[in-house]
């Protein structure tokens, strides 16, 4: 850091006096690196790029849009119809926040195999359920702009919810909506807080990532680096692959956006909204499905607001619940099947999300909820610790990368580049 | 490593896929039909969309609006511009206020939208039965099954099993709940195709679908076309990237 100076003169004069060449350099270009991360530590960057995919086509959108309950329909198909390029803007918004939710859970789960949210990375993963929540609700309130039938049915189911809290809950729905039914007021206010969330996302995300070069990134072996041999500057070994994962992630999206626009989204919202007309089924959208089953699982309705909320917000405290010193579930091997149980059990809520609520989907909504808590509350932090042992860990990164250690995966990995 | 991130991609989407069947409480099993817009080069039949279209003049119109097109749209269809000032200047469109503050009759424009059946979904409603027409623009779109489905629905209007009540609906085999308020609109040779095409239901159920098809998805070409060449680009884009990586990363060790 100390050696760098820009080569150009007017760089070298602007970095003297605001060193920000000085901090890229040193954030983007030599910013040490681990030298084993796998292909599941691109999804961060992909995440990035999401979120900047959604502010852009987002503003684009707002130049166009009119939030007002009679007008929001049609402004979308004019957008869609008359607009130059308008479907295409408004097909990569759709779709990309459905991308983004695909990133940010493959995201989260690299997460919850590595044990990335351990010790000394807690506020680092806390900042990320944040984010998380942040854009469930950011989601949430853009799915309500287009003004179609589960926009505003969605709208009325959830925000309907906080009318389960005692004595304050009836009021509150009330202040949400700005009056006694989701109506222009609501739209209104969704529009705004949909236009403004983005940006403390971002803001968020700025202090993810000063969280995260604080200690650098987790690994797949799970231990810290130890010195020069273990890491590899950020550019250009990990610009270059986070590239090429772009370039793979940017042709699976293409595949929805230009063949398959509809795909995750529900045919009902291209019916404009009919406050007199209640769908069959009303469904939010997929990403929302396994917190959706949670809260449909338990018969009373504050209790399953607590528990639909009470399961992100377990994941704020889950680097105390985990109470194992090895990071990666590679070292655990109870552990690592256990993640793999909670990870199918999550699309299995996934899908229970989406169907009616009879049985049997209800009593396997019960147990596949109690399993997400088990999981948290019991598994982790008073099980594991008393049975599991866990296999012993390489020296260092770079024995676990030459073969010398119990790598297994990123030692096959690395072989071809030797 | 690629095959993992893409089972994982695969996984997610293929939960969000019952849902979607599933959600609209259509629990019965649409046939499916070949379209020319399908596939990764699919474009619409020009021909059939004209036949399409004067079904809905013919057939359709009398009570379903169609919000979203406007004439000048129908240069889509293959119409050219002096075809489609023809069309237009035979339908009847309210301006207005005028200078004297009146709202005045005048033939249609191009620029028009198609003028709607009913004044509004009151008048509508009180005209049908107590139930509105549903406009059809983005009927393609607004239905699990889509182009599938309006064909089906148009085909399969038949005797109710014995024992059905229908009341004072119709009997039809795709309708969700099997009665529906709408009476079966299409006989062989409802319309007369100005290209000579026989008329019967099928061909009109399917030149119709199409036409809806289109209606509601009018820029399904340029996004099929676009794809093509945006994914020929990443094709090349991932390659390089790939072979740079390759290459920066062979003196890691």
């Amino acid at each position: 850091m100390s050696t760098f100076k820009p080569k150009n003169p007017v760089a070298a004069w602007i970095d003297h006096r605001l060193p920000i060449f000085t901090f890229l350099n040193h954030e983007m270009n030599e910013y040490p690196t681990p030298k084993n991360l796998n292909y599941f530590w691109n999804f961060g960057s992909l995440a990035g790029v999401a979120l900047v995919t959604m502010i852009v086509t987002g503003i684009l959108l707002a130049m166009q849009y009119t939030p007002h309950v009679d007008y929001a329909f049609s402004s979308v198909e004019r957008i869609m119809r008359d607009v130059n390029s308008g479907w295409l803007i408004r097909y990569v918004h759709m779709n990309m926040a459905s991308f983004f939710f695909i990133v940010v859970y493959i995201h989260m789960l690299r997460g919850l195999y590595y044990g990335s949210y351990k010790e000394p990375r807690e506020l680092l993963w806390q900042l990320g359920v944040l984010i998380f929540l942040l854009m469930m609700a950011t989601a949430f309130m853009g799915y309500v702009l287009p003004w179609g039938q589960m926009s505003f049915w969605g709208a009325t189911v959830i925000t309907n919810l906080f009318s389960a809290l005692p004595i304050v809950g009836e009021p509150i729905v009330t202040w949400l909506w700005g009056g006694f039914s989701v109506d222009n007021p609501t739209l209104n206010r969704f529009f705004a807080l949909h236009y403004l969330l983005p940006f403390i996302i971002a803001a968020v995300v700025v202090l993810h990532i000063v969280a995260l070069h604080r200690f650098g990134s987790n690994n797949p072996v799970g231990i810290d680096m130890k010195g020069p041999q273990d890491s590899i500057p950020f550019h250009p070994y990990y610009t270059l692959k986070d590239a090429f994962g772009l370039g793979v992630f940017f042709m699976a999206f293409a595949v929805f956006l230009f063949w398959a626009p509809n795909y995750m989204g529900h045919p009902d919202n291209y019916i404009p909204a009919d406050p007199l007309s209640t769908p069959a089924h009303i469904v939010p959208e997929w990403y929302f499905l396994p917190f959706y089953a949670i809260l449909r699982a338990i018969p009373d309705k504050l209790g399953g607001v607590i528990a639909m909320f009470g399961a992100i917000a377990i994941l704020f405290v889950l680097p105390w619940l985990d109470r194992s010193k090895v990071r990666s579930a590679n070292y655990r091997p109870l552990y690592r099947f256990f993640f793999w149980i909670f990870a199918i059990n999550g699309i299995f809520l996934g899908w229970l999300g989406g169907q009616p609520a009879e049985e049997p989907y209800v009593t396997m909504s019960q147990i596949a909820t109690a399993y997400y808590f088990f999981h948290f509350l019991i598994l982790l932090p008073f099980i594991l610790p008393r049975i599991e042992k866990t296999k012993p860990l390489p020296a260092s990164i770079s024995e676990a990368v030459m073969g010398g250690g119990n790598a297994g995966q990123p030692a096959q990995a690395m072989e071809k580049a030797e | 490593m690629k095959k993992v991130i893409a089972g994982l991609f695969a996984a997610a989407l293929s939960f969000a896929a019952p849902q979607t069947a599933t959600a609209a409480g259509s629990a019965i099993e649409l046939p499916s039909y070949e379209w020319s817009f399908e596939g990764v080069f699919g474009s619409y039949d020009k021909a059939s969309l004209q036949r399409g279209f004067q079904v809905y003049q013919g057939v359709c119109a009398s009570c379903h609006s169609l919000d979203y097109i406007s004439f000048r749209n129908l240069a889509d269809l293959g119409f050219s511009e002096d075809e489609i000032k023809a069309i237009a200047v035979d339908y009847t469109v309210q301006d207005g206020p005028n200078d004297d503050g009146e709202m005045f009759d005048r033939a249609g424009l191009p620029s028009d939208a198609f003028p709607a059946p009913f004044s509004n979904a009151k008048e509508a409603a009180a005209s049908n039965g107590g139930k509105a027409p549903p406009d059809l623009s983005l009927m393609a779109k607004a239905r699990v099954g889509g182009p599938n489905y309006i064909k089906a629905l148009l085909v399969g209007y038949e005797e109710a099993p014995s024992g059905f009540d229908v009341g004072q609906g119709n009997y039809n085999k795709y309708f969700p709940g099997h009665v529906i308020a709408m009476a079966n609109p299409l006989f062989d040779d409802a319309v007369e195709y100005a290209d000579g095409t026989p008329a019967t239901v099928e061909q009109m159920a399917g030149d119709v679908s199409n036409f809806l098809m289109w209606t509601a998805e009018p820029k399904l070409e340029d996004r099929k076309g676009t794809g093509v060449f945006v994914m020929i680009f990443l094709i090349f884009f991932t390659l390089i990237m790939y072979a740079a990586k390759r290459k920066a990363w062979a003196d890691v060790h």
